[in-house]
């Protein structure tokens, strides 16, 4: 197994496909990391909003609590 | 007959708990897996005769398609598990399947366009094989939009699932489009059945990248499946607990 290509400027260009090959390689990867980067944002955002529902409604329980 | 295993599936409390554990290193294999398969289908592998270097593509190109399929089958499968047993982690699955087979469908539409061009000189032409994996893209757009048709939770998950099962007509169709139909597209290079008709230097990269693949697309559709599981079980006490245990850990490091 060995490298194919002399040089970067040589991998870069493909032999004339290197638009083709690298808008496919790029594109791939911003699916690939959207897709990993996406749920884990909503991950934190969900549990950001569940700790506030129980924040207040912890803080309801005490401040009726103090009105008996 | 032990049934344990299956209502345990159907836990999304237990589905939540293994995943926390297992996800770390099957996030590390995906990455090892696809990137040592990227450096090796791009650099490493010799170029084909006639297509050159922009064969190269097939290595994302491939993957991308097979899991997009696979992955319908598997959005069925759940709506399927959820319309006969009911159950909630199967239809939460089935919601996660949605965005990640529309984003790889599109991404195997579009590394085709760019394979397509220097091969057939068009992006784009209305062959058999790439309408059909247009209409599994409508599909997915179909599923994706029915979560969001209905205000009751239990009919949006219906009507979703019967969509999926439906379009399982298509897969066969995709699958079997460039042996049925006369068409620009190049027969499968990969089959079950026989040899592949390629290089083993080429074919080996492209079995480490379909691998990656498939262990991107479980790390994923776990990531989004436990989104789903905490929006709707928020309500339960082990939720309450998880964000219990977590606020305390930070005020700890304070």
């Amino acid at each position: 197994m060995k490298f194919q290509f002399q040089s970067i400027g040589h991998l870069l260009d493909m032999g004339g496909h290197g638009f083709y090959v690298w808008s496919a390689v790029i594109v791939t990867l911003i699916v690939i990391i959207g897709l990993i980067v996406r749920p884990l944002l909503q991950h934190r955002v969900v549990l950001n909003q569940i700790a506030q529902e129980l924040a207040r409604e912890k803080l309801r329980k005490k401040t009726t609590g103090e009105g008996n | 007959m032990n049934w344990v295993w299956f209502y345990r599936l159907g836990s999304p409390l237990w589905f939540y708990q293994t995943t926390t554990r297992w996800l770390p290193w099957l996030s590390l294999l995906a990455f090892m897996l696809l990137a040592t398969g990227l450096v090796w289908g791009l650099g490493f592998a010799p170029q084909d005769a006639k297509q050159g270097n922009s064969f190269r593509i097939i290595y994302m190109h491939v993957p991308a398609s097979f899991l997009a399929l696979v992955g319908y089958f598997l959005m069925a499968a759940a709506g399927a598990i959820g319309l006969i047993w009911k159950m909630k982690l199967s239809y939460m699955v089935m919601k996660a399947a949605a965005p990640i087979g529309a984003a790889l469908t599109f991404l195997a539409l579009f590394t085709g366009a760019v394979w397509g061009k220097p091969t057939w000189g068009s992006y784009w032409v209305w062959d058999a094989r790439i309408t059909s994996m247009l209409i599994l893209l409508f599909l997915y757009f179909g599923v994706l939009a029915l979560q969001y048709a209905f205000h009751n939770e239990e009919a949006s998950n219906k009507a979703s699932a019967v969509l999926a099962l439906v379009g399982t007509v298509n897969i066969p169709i995709i699958y079997k489009s460039v042996d049925w139909w006369y068409t620009l597209h190049q027969p499968s290079t990969i089959k079950l059945t026989s040899a592949p008709s390629m290089h083993p230097d080429m074919f080996q990269p492209l079995l480490v990248m379909i691998l990656g693949f498939y262990c991107f697309y479980v790390v994923a559709l776990c990531l989004f499946t436990r989104v789903e599981i905490l929006r709707r079980e928020r309500k339960t006490t082990w939720v309450g607990d998880l964000i219990g245990s977590s606020n305390n850990a930070v005020e700890g490091e304070k």
